[in-house]
């Protein structure tokens, strides 16, 4: 089923490294519309947070100098297969995305 | 401008004149590979297929970086539900092509002897909607792209083998059109293609650095980071022709689909590698 | 001012949004102001309570020389120091110099990678807060304006 977030996990030992790619403008704002020469609003991902089996892994806050359909990569500790990784977003307009994998 | 290019057009005729006996498009590419190799020396033959990232050592990290999680994927997953959708009729796209999915690519460009042109893969695709009675799908829109993009990815390995058949004269026409075209100045700055990707190759044009010609469509569609977005190898072909101050031709128009069937000849023998993660 | 207030809207929703997530998953709430900032002492003062930091070699921090497009930018970032809270990325001459900051919670490792874009040629700063000080690294990148390709 297609989504709007990729991830990709691998499991070394207890060391879960977690890739992720996700579609969004990330516009900053200041950018003008080729074709009505308006400004198009600010419209980017704020914050971006991984939990493994519910517990708070990671949160990432992005301004609007993140790439557009940003990538982040992070590691952690104490994982192992059979967990459920959760990825969740939500941007400044307050629209939001996740997605659940499950590590191997 | 107009003069120039008669007199060009007029020098390659009574060169085609001469040797067509001696130099056809297999000769040609010889010579162009040939060219690539006393230029640069160390790079394998196989590295061309990642074009300026074969030349330029900064550039092909910042690549690498980015290809280990291309966002082209997103775009190879839309073709693929895109191309397994089944029209109204029931039918789906793979039944327009006799070839298995992975050998679809590789097969493009191609000279079609029933129509007397150059037919290309996104031509394809949309000669399979007509003859399934849906619309045309536009050429610069995700549809397409996304299509090429989950065929270019199928397609990874093969090496493209696009023909110029003897017994077609119409194919070495469009062969010898997409030549002229390469090798013809055009717009404001006065620029042929080559004089950027063959005689300037690996040199800098502001702050880019110029990829070869050798190499050129194994990699399309592309992502383009300045965009955010995939594009298709014709329009980067608008792209470059606006860049010289030109007025871009068509897409899929007949000038570009012969650079497409010349370029697409120059690189035989290179691994479609699509697609591709580009600024 | 215009600017103002939609930048204290887009702080609400976010926090709404958050607020009505469960409890388990509400972390620090975005650091609307630090982002906002448009010099880098001032963004990470905000942030971090200071703009003064250690320089460290424990910092490995790989950006590109050139970038090839200051619209994609990779940075990768780890370190070796220890007991780390966050790390974050300041690009001096951005419009706003705090890019992203990652809050490294227990468990998790202090190396992070994204892709940022940048406005210029400039410094780009890895930020690392540990619990014994903060500590930072930086390196140029050199933003060109490009020719065909660009």
């Amino acid at each position: 089923m297609a989504s709007n977030i990729k991830i990709k996990a691998k499991l070394s030992g207890d060391i879960a490294d977690i890739k992720s790619l996700m579609i969004h403008p990330m516009e900053t704002g200041a950018r003008k519309d080729p074709d009505t020469g308006e400004l198009v609003p600010m419209h980017h991902i704020t914050q971006l947070t991984f939990t493994n089996n519910d517990k708070p892994v990671m949160v990432a806050n992005f301004s609007t100098a993140v790439s557009k359909n940003p990538y982040f990569s992070f590691k952690f500790g104490g994982a192992n297969a059979g967990d459920k990784l959760k990825v969740s977003w939500v941007d400044n307009l307050g629209r939001t995305d996740e997605l659940e994998t499950v590590l191997k | 401008m107009e003069k120039a290019a008669a007199v060009l057009v007029l020098c390659f005729a009574t060169m085609l004149m001469h040797s067509v006996a001696l130099a056809g498009p297999e000769e040609d590419r010889v010579a162009f590979v040939a060219f690539f190799k006393s230029r640069f020396p160390d790079i394998p033959f196989a590295d061309y297929a990642n074009g300026i990232y074969a030349i330029d050592r900064d550039a092909r990290e910042q690549w690498l970086a980015i290809e280990d999680f291309p966002p082209y994927e997103f775009a190879i997953e839309r073709g693929q539900a895109l191309w397994q959708t089944a029209f109204p009729n029931g039918k789906t796209f793979g039944e327009c092509f006799a070839q298995q999915q992975e050998d679809i690519r590789a097969m493009y460009p191609r000279f079609d002897e029933l129509s007397g042109e150059v037919v290309t893969l996104e031509m394809a695709i949309n000669n399979c909607r007509t003859a399934n009675d849906q619309s045309l799908l536009a050429y610069d829109e995700g549809g397409i792209v996304d299509i090429t993009a989950f065929l270019a990815f199928e397609a990874r390995g093969k090496k493209l083998h696009v023909r110029v058949p003897d017994d077609q004269p119409g194919a070495l026409q469009a062969y010898e059109s997409g030549k002229r075209f390469y090798y013809s100045k055009r717009g404001q700055m006065n620029f042929a293609c080559s004089d950027c990707h063959v005689t300037s190759v690996g040199q800098y044009v502001r702050a880019d650095r110029l990829s070869s010609s050798l190499g050129h469509p194994t990699h399309f569609p592309v992502y383009r980071s300045k965009l955010g977005e995939m594009i298709s190898l014709h329009q980067r072909f608008a792209g470059c022709v606006r860049d010289v101050r030109a007025k871009p031709f068509a897409l899929q128009s007949t000038e570009f689909r012969n650079l497409e069937y010349f370029l697409s000849y120059m690189s035989n023998g290179l691994e479609a590698n699509g697609p591709g993660a580009r600024k | 001012m215009h600017v103002r207030r939609r930048l204290f809207l887009s702080g609400g929703i976010a926090f709404a949004a958050l607020a009505a997530m469960p409890r388990a998953l509400l972390a620090a709430a975005w650091p609307d102001k630090a982002f906002s900032l448009t010099a880098a002492g001032e963004a990470m003062k905000d942030l971090l309570g200071t703009d003064q930091t250690i320089a460290s070699d424990k910092i490995m921090l790989k950006v590109p020389e050139i970038a090839e497009n200051g619209a994609v930018v990779p940075v990768t970032i780890s370190t070796s120091l220890e007991n780390v809270e966050s790390i974050s990325i300041v690009v001096k001459k951005n419009p706003r110099p705090l890019a992203a900051t990652f809050e490294i919670l227990p468990g998790t490792l202090p190396d992070i990678a994204s892709r940022i874009k940048m406005g210029e040629t400039s410094d780009v700063m890895a930020v690392v807060k540990t619990d014994h000080g903060i500590y930072s690294t930086a390196k140029q990148v050199k933003v060109t304006i490009g020719g065909c390709g660009g």
